[in-house]
Formats: C-alpha cells, sequence, structure tokens
C-alpha cells in the first residue's frame, strides 16, 4: 500500500485539517504531528482530511506530519481483557501510569493486551476440520469463572492445517493455521475489529429471561431483559451512576462492561477500588473478575470520549460472541452526544436541534441495536446476550431534550428519576409513575415458572395502591390526612410501607443493597398481606393510628435489611407475629 | 531568525476579544502572544485557532486600543506556563501571573503549561477523610472530604462569601497537624468582596499561607479564562509536590462563564443552552476535576467553587453543569435569608457525593449515617406539612404531624442557624441533631439502627 502522508494546514481545540491526504478512507485512523497522537478522519474533501484527535492538541502546529495507518479505528480481543481498565481508544490506563505517571501524557503507545503474559490453551478443534467463523478452537481460563473461548475471527474460514499442542502461550503465538482455497492463514488468540462496526450474528432472538439486579424497583416494577435496553435519565444527583454501580455489581450478567463516558475520575476510581472486594452473589468470585472497564473521564480527550462507548460495545460483542450474557453500563450517553455536538460544531456542520448534529438520533439507534439475544455465528449452536443500559443526563433535568428524547424512542425500559423524591433521600429515586419496561409480559413467566405463581399479580396489586395513593394525596393536599376515610387511610399506610421499605433501598447498606427474587417477592407478598389485613381491621373498627405503631409494622420496614441467609425463617415468623397482633387488635375493639 | 523575534505587524482584524493575524508561520496551537500597540503597551493573547499562515487569538486584556494597522503580534513559542514555587505561598498575583504586592517577583523552581493534564483514573485515591468545617449542616448532613470538589451555589447579594471564609477559617482535619494551604482565586469580583476575603485571612493568620490570585470586577474579562487555571496549576504544585492540604476557592464561576460565552459569541461559535458554548461541560470539567487526591501521595487537592446564579435558577447552565461535574453542591436560599438565618443553606437540594465513605464509626460516629437520612427525611416531611397548613390550617394536622411541623422549625432554628464565627464539633451537631429528632415520637426514627437509639436518644438512652 502506498504511504498516505499529509500535513497539518488548521487546528481547532480536538479538530485539525491535513492536506495532501489523498486516497484516504473514512474512519481511518491517523498519526498526528510529530508527537503521533492518535486522530480518525471524519471528513474528507479533495485531498483535504479532517480530522479528529484522541489527544490534547496543544502546541501542535500546521506543518506538522500526518500519516495515515490506514486501518479504521479498531480493539484488540483476547484474554487480558477481563479486570483490565482502559481509556476511550482502550490504552491501558495502569500501563500509561507506569509509563507517563500519575498525570496522563500525550503521545504513549502501548498494547492493549499484555504480549508477554502466557495463558494456558487447551485445543478444541482438531486438524482437518473444516471451521468457519465463530467456531471455537480452544479455550483459555481467563479468570476464575471465566472461560475465554478463542474463536475464529468472523471474517476468517477454512480447513485446520495444524493447531498447537495443550500449553501456555503467548497471545501474539500462532495457534492454528488455517487454509482456504489453497491460501494459508495464521491465527493468534488475539483479534482485531473496528469499533464502529457491528460485529455479525446469525440471527436475533427477542429477549425473554429477567436480567436479575437485585433492585427492587427495576426487577419487580420495571425489569430489564438480557439482551434488552434501558434509559435511565436524570438531573445531576438523581442516582444515575449510584443505580449503573449497583447493576454492575449485582446483575446476573457473566460479564459486565462498565463505561465511565465523560463523567468523573473518582467513580472509577471507586469501582477500581470497590469491585475486587465485592463478591459476585452466582460464583462468589470477587466483581473485578467478570469485569472491563473502560474510563475516559469528562477531562480526558473529548474526540476520545466519542471512541469509548463503541470500544466498550464492541468489547461486550465478543464476549457475547463465546455464548456469555454480558451487560453494558454507559455513564453518560449525554457526554457521548455532547463530543458529537462539539465535534460537529467545530466542522461547522448543520446544527439540528440544540446544537447537536442531524444523526445523533441515528446513532444513538445504532448504538442501542448492538444490544440483543442472539444466535451467534459459527456452526455450533450458541447464544449469548448484550444488554445495555445507559445514563441521560439531561440539562436543567428536563427530559425533553434531544438526547433524552431520542433515546426514549428506541429503549424498551425507562427508569425516570426524580429530583423530588432525591432531595427527600428516597433511593433509588426511580419515579414508579412515570416510567415503564417493556419486557414486563416477557419476564413475567419466568417469575411465574421460577419464584411464585402469582407474581404477577402481586406487582401488578402493588403497582394499583401506588397509583391511588398518588390519586388520594391529591386530596390530602387539599383537606388534609385526617378528613379522608378509614378505608383510605389504610390503603395510604399500605402505600407508604410500600414506597418507603420496598422501593426504597440503601445502595449502602450491607445487606439491602442486594435483595436476591425470592427474598424480592416474599417481601412483597407480606406487604400486601399487611395491606389486606389492615384493610380489614379498620372495616372492623381498630383505629389506624394503632395499626401502624405495632410492633410487627416495625418489622415489615426493616425486611430488606434482614441477612439474606435468615430471611425465609424471619419472614414466616414475621408473618405469623403480624396476623397475630392484628387479631388481638380486632378483639380488643370487639369486645 | 526564530518566530520568537518577529513582530508581525500583519494584523487584519479585530473582533470583540479576538484578533487575527495573517502572513504568519509556524504558530502553534494554544501558543503565547505577545500583543504590542501603537503606544507601546504590552498585552498577553494566546492561539484559538491555527492555520499555515493566519491564527485567531484571544487576548486577555481586552482589545481596546487595537488596531490593524501598529498593533504587532510576537509568537513566544509556548503554551501558557505559569512559573511555580513554594514561596508563591503569602503572596498575591494578577490575571496573569505577575505579583500584585510589593514583594519582588517569585524565582520559579520549575514553570509549568497552566493547562494541566488529566489525572490518570487508576493513579488517584478515593477522598475519605473528613473535613471538620464547624457548620453543622456541612458536617452534619453534607459532609466535606479531603480531595472533594464541593461547590456553593448562591444568589446575588446572599453571604456565600461570608460562608467560605468561615470554612476557609474552620476547616480542619481531626487529630492532624499538616502543612495546608489556601489558594485563592477570585473572577471578576468587586475589591470589597476580595477585601472581605484579604482581611478575614490577614485577622485570622492565614494570609501567610494563602496564594491569592485577582481578578476583579474592573480587570479584563477574558483573562478569567486563565486564572483559575494558574491557580490550580499553583495548587498542583503545592499539593502533589510539596505534598501540602491545599483548599482552592474559586469565585465566581458565574463570572468565569460569561467570559468563556463572550469568546464563543465573538467566534459565532453555534451556541448552545442559553447561548453559552455546547462545550462548557468539557471546559469546566477540565478545572473541577483538577481536585482530588493521589494515591502514595501526602497532599490533597480540595476545591470549593463558588457561582451565583443567575434568578436563583438552579436549572441555569452554569450551576447545571456544574453540579453535573461536581461532588455535590452546598445550596444558599434567598427565603432562609430573608428570615434571617445564616448561613441560610437550603438543606434539601444540598449533597455530598462522597460523605457516605467519609463517616461512620472511627471517622466522625457510628450514629452519622443514620442521623443524617433522618434529618433528611423529617425536614422533608416537615417542610411539606408547611404547604398543608397554608391550606387547611394547622387543626386539620394530627397530633403525629404536629410534631413534625415543630421539628422543621426547631430544626431551622438550631441546627441551621448558627454563628459566621461558631465553631461546632461534630459531636456538638449531633448532639443538636437528637435533641431535635427527639421532638419526634421514637417509633419514627426508622432510618437510625436501634441500638443507636438507645445510645444516643436523650429521652430514651440508657443512662437517663
Ligand atoms: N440507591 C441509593 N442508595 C443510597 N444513596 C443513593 C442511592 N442512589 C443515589 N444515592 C445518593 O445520591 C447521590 C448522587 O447519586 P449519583 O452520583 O448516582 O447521581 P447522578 O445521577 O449520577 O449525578 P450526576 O449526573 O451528577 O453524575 C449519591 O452520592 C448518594 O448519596
Ligand atoms: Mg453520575
Amino acid at each position: 500500500m502506498p504511504k498516505i502522508k499529509g500535513k497539518i494546514v488548521r487546528i481547532s481545540g480536538p479538530v485539525i485539517e491535513a492536506d495532501n491526504m489523498h486516497g484516504s478512507k473514512m474512519y481511518d485512523v491517523v498519526r498526528v504531528g510529530t508527537e503521533n497522537l492518535i486522530g480518525e478522519i471524519i471528513r474528507l474533501n479533495k485531498d483535504v482530511a479532517t480530522i479528529q484527535v484522541y489527544e490534547d492538541t496543544n502546541g501542535l502546529k500546521p506543518g506538522e506530519p500526518v500519516l495515515s495507518t490506514q486501518e479504521p479505528l479498531s480493539v484488540e480481543l483476547g484474554p487480558g481483557l477481563i479486570a483490565n481498565i482502559y481509556d476511550g481508544i482502550q490504552r491501558p490506563l495502569p500501563t500509561i501510569r507506569k509509563e507517563t505517571g500519575d498525570f496522563i501524557a500525550r503521545g504513549v503507545e502501548s498494547d492493549a493486551l499484555d504480549r508477554k503474559k502466557k495463558w494456558h490453551f487447551k485445543p478444541i478443534a482438531k486438524k482437518g476440520a473444516t471451521v468457519i467463523g465463530g467456531d471455537i478452537l480452544g479455550e483459555v481460563q481467563e479468570t476464575s469463572h471465566i472461560i475465554h473461548r478463542i474463536m475464529v475471527p468472523p471474517q476468517h474460514q477454512g480447513t485446520i492445517e495444524s493447531i498447537v499442542k495443550e500449553g501456555d502461550y503467548t497471545i501474539d503465538t500462532e495457534i492454528v493455521v488455517l487454509n482456504h482455497n489453497d491460501k494459508t492463514h495464521a491465527l493468534t488468540m488475539i483479534q482485531r475489529w473496528p469499533v464502529r462496526k457491528p460485529r455479525p450474528v446469525k440471527n436475533k432472538n427477542d429477549p425473554s429471561q429477567p436480567l436479575i439486579t437485585g433492585q427492587r424497583v427495576v426487577d419487580t416494577f420495571f425489569p430489564v431483559a438480557k439482551g434488552g435496553t434501558a434509559a435511565i435519565p436524570g438531573g445531576f444527583g438523581t442516582g444515575k451512576t449510584v443505580m449503573l454501580h449497583q447493576l454492575a455489581k449485582w446483575s446476573d450478567a457473566q460479564i459486565v462492561i462498565y463505561v465511565g463516558c465523560g463523567e468523573r475520575g473518582n467513580e472509577m476510581t471507586d469501582v477500581l477500588q470497590e469491585f475486587p472486594k465485592l463478591e459476585d452473589p452466582a460464583t462468589g468470585e470477587p466483581l473485578i473478575n467478570r469485569t472491563v472497564l473502560i474510563a475516559n473521564t469528562s477531562n480526558m480527550p473529548v474526540a476520545a470520549r466519542d471512541a469509548s462507548v463503541y470500544t466498550g460495545i464492541t468489547i461486550a460483542e465478543y464476549y457475547r460472541d463465546m455464548g456469555y450474557d454480558v451487560a453494558l453500563m454507559a455513564d453518560s450517553t449525554s457526554r457521548w452526544a455532547e463530543a458529537m455536538r462539539e465535534i460537529s460544531g467545530r466542522l461547522e456542520e448543520m446544527p439540528g436541534e440544540e446544537g447537536y448534529p442531524a444523526y445523533l438520533a441515528s446513532r444513538l439507534a445504532e448504538f442501542y441495536e448492538r444490544a440483543g439475544r442472539v444466535n451467534t455465528i459459527g456452526s455450533q449452536k450458541r447464544e449469548g446476550s448484550v444488554s445495555v443500559m445507559g445514563a441521560v443526563s439531561p440539562p436543567g433535568g428536563d427530559f425533553s431534550e434531544p438526547v433524552a428524547q431520542n433515546t426514549l424512542r428506541i429503549v424498551k425500559v425507562f427508569w425516570a428519576l426524580d429530583a423530588d423524591l432525591a432531595d427527600r433521600r428516597h433511593f433509588p429515586s426511580i419515579n414508579w409513575l412515570k416510567s415503564y419496561s417493556l419486557y414486563l409480559s416477557e419476564v413475567s413467566k419466568w417469575w411465574g415458572d421460577t419464584i411464585g405463581k402469582d407474581w404477577l399479580k402481586l406487582r401488578n396489586n402493588a403497582m394499583a395502591l401506588l397509583q391511588k395513593e398518588s390519586e388520594l394525596q391529591e386530596i390530602v393536599k387539599l383537606v388534609g390526612p385526617d378528613a379522608l376515610p378509614a378505608r383510605e387511610r389504610a390503603l395510604l399506610e399500605s402505600a407508604k410501607m410500600i414506597r418507603e421499605n420496598y422501593l426504597q433501598q440503601s445502595a449502602f447498606h450491607e445487606i439491602d443493597t442486594y435483595c436476591p427474587e425470592k427474598k424480592q417477592y416474599e417481601m412483597l407478598r407480606l406487604m400486601l398481606k399487611f395491606s389486606q389485613l389492615i384493610e380489614d381491621a379498620v372495616s372492623k373498627q381498630v383505629h389506624i393510628d394503632d395499626l401502624i405503631i405495632m410492633k410487627t409494622y416495625e418489622g415489615l420496614a426493616r425486611m430488606g435489611k434482614v441477612p439474606n441467609e435468615d430471611y425465609p425463617k424471619h419472614f414466616k415468623q414475621l408473618e405469623h407475629d403480624l396476623e397475630k397482633e392484628i387479631q388481638a387488635l380486632i378483639k380488643e375493639r370487639v369486645k | 531568525m526564530s518566530n520568537k523575534d518577529i513582530e508581525y505587524t500583519t494584523v487584519i482584524g479585530v473582533e470583540g476579544p479576538l484578533m487575527i493575524v495573517d502572513g504568519i508561520k509556524d504558530v502553534a496551537y494554544n501558543e503565547v502572544v505577545k500583543i504590542r500597540l501603537a503606544d507601546g503597551e504590552e498585552r498577553t493573547g494566546q492561539v484559538l485557532e491555527a492555520f499555515e499562515h493566519k491564527a485567531i487569538i484571544q487576548v486577555f486584556e481586552g482589545t481596546r486600543g487595537l488596531d490593524t494597522k501598529l498593533t504587532s503580534a510576537r509568537f513566544i513559542g509556548e503554551t501558557m506556563k505559569l512559573g511555580v514555587s513554594k514561596d508563591m505561598v503569602g503572596r498575591i498575583f494578577d490575571g496573569t501571573g505577575n505579583p500584585l504586592d510589593d514583594a519582588p517577583p517569585i524565582i520559579p523552581e520549575e514553570r509549568r503549561d497552566i493547562n494541566g493534564e488529566p489525572i490518570n483514573p487508576c493513579a488517584r485515591e478515593y477522598p475519605r477523610e473528613f473535613i471538620q468545617t464547624g457548620i453543622s449542616t456541612i458536617d452534619g448532613l453534607n459532609t466535606l472530604v479531603r480531595g472533594q470538589k464541593l461547590p456553593i451555589f448562591s444568589g446575588a447579594g446572599l453571604p456565600h462569601n461570608e460562608l467560605a471564609a468561615q470554612i476557609a477559617r474552620q476547616a480542619k482535619v481531626l487529630g492532624k497537624q499538616e502543612a495546608f494551604a489556601v489558594v485563592f482565586c477570585a473572577m471578576g469580583i468587586t475589591n470589597e468582596e476580595a477585601n472581605l476575603f484579604i482581611k478575614d485571612f490577614e485577622n485570622t493568620g492565614a494570609l501567610e499561607r494563602t496564594v491569592m490570585f485577582l481578578n476583579l470586577a474592573d480587570d479584563p474579562t477574558i483573562e478569567r479564562i486563565i486564572l483559575p487555571r494558574m491557580a490550580l496549576t499553583c495548587a498542583e504544585y503545592l499539593a502533589f509536590d510539596l505534598n501540602m492540604q491545599v483548599l482552592v476557592i474559586l469565585t465566581d464561576m458565574t463570572n468565569y462563564a460569561e467570559a468563556l460565552r463572550e469568546i464563543a459569541a465573538a467566534r459565532e461559535e453555534v451556541p448552545g443552552r442559553r447561548g453559552y458554548p455546547g462545550y462548557m461541560y468539557t471546559d469546566l470539567a477540565s478545572l473541577y476535576e483538577r481536585a482530588g487526591r493521589i494515591k502514595d501521595k501526602k497532599g490533597s487537592i480540595t476545591q470549593i467553587p463558588m457561582l451565583t446564579m443567575p434568578d436563583d435558577d438552579i436549572t441555569h447552565p452554569i450551576p447545571d453543569l456544574t453540579g453535573y461535574i461536581t461532588e455535590g453542591q452546598i445550596v444558599l436560599e434567598r427565603g432562609l435569608n430573608k428570615k434571617n438565618i445564616y448561613p441560610p443553606i437550603a438543606v434539601l437540594p444540598c449533597l455530598s457525593r462522597l460523605m457516605d465513605r467519609g463517616i461512620g464509626e472511627g471517622r466522625t460516629r457510628g450514629d452519622h449515617a443514620g442521623v443524617s437520612n433522618q434529618l433528611y427525611a423529617a425536614y422533608a416531611e416537615g417542610n411539606d406539612l408547611r404547604d398543608l397548613v397554608a391550606i387547611v390550617g394547622e387543626d386539620a394536622l394530627s397530633e403525629r404531624d404536629r410534631k413534625f411541623l415543630e421539628f422543621a422549625d426547631a430544626f431551622e432554628q438550631r441546627f441551621v442557624t448558627q454563628d459566621n464565627h461558631e465553631d461546632r464539633s461534630i459531636i456538638q451537631t449531633l448532639t443538636i441533631a437528637w435533641e431535635l429528632l427527639s421532638i419526634l415520637p421514637p417509633a419514627e426514627l426508622k432510618k437510625i439502627d436501634e441500638n443507636y437509639i438507645r445510645m444516643y436518644h436523650p429521652k430514651l438512652n440508657s443512662e437517663t
């Protein structure tokens, strides 16, 4: 290939122009200036290429060289991704720290995956076999619970001419030689894949299983399915990040990709310091051993912020292709959209709504489209999924802005955060009247079959209570609660019980932070039982004020904090006591 | 001949805060430019956009008096740098980093790019050391920790400066005696406001531990773009090279954002919300994210940016984008100020995101988290009832509700209110909290663990 070497003619922040770039292709990666900064071509006009630079352009000069790599922006895929933390263009941050110290300097080159480390490779495919893209060649134990399946890259196929014996190899060792139409091709444990291009699948299936998150308001009221999409919009401080961290910690996905896109450095540090200490409830392993982190914080170069979500989703698809359930969290997609807006502004493109480029909606849609439950490519049947959950940070907390609106048009679950709830420390501050999940009917079968037949009924009864409460609140605002009939006051108390002790769940409480699905079911069942019992009691003239000072009332309120091993026994006793206590109150009345 | 020695007289345009020079070569993006006016006056600028033979330059001291004939420009061959040294402590500098006091210029140990570099997230240490400010609403409910960025959202005419000065005066980490410094960065505040700080620092002897960067209301607005960057470069040097605990006060960020908008407008950029540039989030983050702690380093940078919300509107882009970057916010409210409550901190919209990890047994006290949550919940409820009372009258309330109402009033009077020189220990703060909580029926204290209720509730604890 002839070299493409141009020179800088204009620099405006993260966007530069170079001429003499004839032969370049859109989205090819280039090296900019004497410091070899990394950039990507985002517009071509005759021989002038417009380039977004993934590093700080301070001090760059017109006239400095620009060299095209003639390859699109790609990620390296192979053993060693898990437990690593990368910047937006997949440079490993721990390695960068070793090389340039505590502050990120420019022009650092570093392999995404360690070339020196040896992995124990177990071949599976046999010499002479004919394989296609997606077929499994062998396995590597990447972490104690994750088997990394080494696959034929999607674009390759052929007959296996040779495959190495079981043993320890570095990832760039040739492990397989394929022969296709008399041409041979050697494969290593590394694949490269262009981030902006979805990895192929055989076909997509409808999501049907819930992604269990251990968060009651999510699992019970607004569930997300494995392979589904969800958005969590909210003003600052309403709890997006805490919720995404909770999902990253407790979701029953096998692999988690957490993308910190234009947010705080300390939040990534938090994940880095916490995840090695927390246990995955499914495997008992440290959470970090199933997690890949992408950190392009708000003060890191803005163009790399745009790349970070693509880097993340490509890694997610790669593990999906191995047959895993992968969950990806992106905090915050608004910062990604703003990066698009900033670059678009520098390109002097025709602005759409609120200055965002006209292609905002299609970029968001393309991104969320990469989620799904799929049959993977390859000759064996394999199913995997990518679930995507994105935070949205609307200016002024007003959801009518373009990023929130365009996102809601695509995703199937809407967790609406509410500043008023957050102000009064109702966490997670998901508004139960505004939020929705379009997976409810799909996942209720699973809940009915696995957890409790009447799950959907309980869930809907609870929801109806909450709805009724909000109507009654309107009246209370006008006349005060004492003016209501006893039956409605009882209803208000039942709704309050659910609101304060079921919907609310402290992320920072050792036990309450994660609520197993069976415990959720039992809690809800007991609370609804309480609702019935007090309704019955007030109809028998028991005063509501006597009901809410019951000993068992407090017991119900503290159910979330009962250790997960003890709850079955504890709840049984509680149910028994509750019945007795109410019976006693009724008896007293009748006397 | 190197560019440094060439005086270009090819200014082809002046527009707002910008100047365009043509016929040049070898000019770098963000390079510093020395501008000489016809009368010999020298100003400083910076390249905003570099072409092969042309540059667009922002002029810090304003473009008044610039012309296209006699004005000349010299490109100095480097980006904006600040000479740093330990001798900066106790000194006052102007908007371009030159000493404003009578003392001799400092001899820099090193010259650093004022834009700094992002801290590698892997190198950060999560902030968790409790700073006692002596102010109950902060210590008790929105705890500040070392390395945090916690802004004060205020309104015109509210006593945010008094509050900031009080924090600077009283802030300490319990049980530790360490080198600390205040970096004070004034952007467009009045002389009087600046004097309030200077006097206060003088009175408490803090002045000799303070570095001041001043750009006052009548100083050039565009300087406000570089001033906080210089202040933070100095702070980084003190914290991460000299191991000092640094408190940075940035005031008023609203003036900073206005300067940013002015440049965007002059460049005819597509404006974002309310005319502020679309990249304001990123720009503000490049300042606020310079707070923090670094692994294996003793020093820290804690930031208290202050801003006045235009029209007291918290959804205005300046407080809004700030809130999206900082680790919480302290919000002042006009209503409380009118009721003569100092500090007029509106508790409900306040937040400290780093609080959870900075409090509790061994840091403050075991009951702290529960007490704080309970105060919040009870105050929110009492506050709601005020609205109800306004409509239906107090008689329509139940006995229980009346207690919450009483609590809300007492909370404002005794917990929120304190003297400008009152330095409450965290234990005092928690004691007041318990006294107030004892107004409520004990069964209502559901957010506090039972054992703490037994331990600290004034009416229920085991001693009485
Ligand atoms: N589930 C929860 N349990 C307890 N506290 C919570 C919970 N969710 C949120 N919080 C509280 O709210 C604070 C803000 O939450 P978070 O940082 O997630 O907000 P955010 O929506 O991500 O804000 P921003 O847009 O500014 O990043 C947290 O620091 C914590 O104090
Ligand atoms: Mg967040």
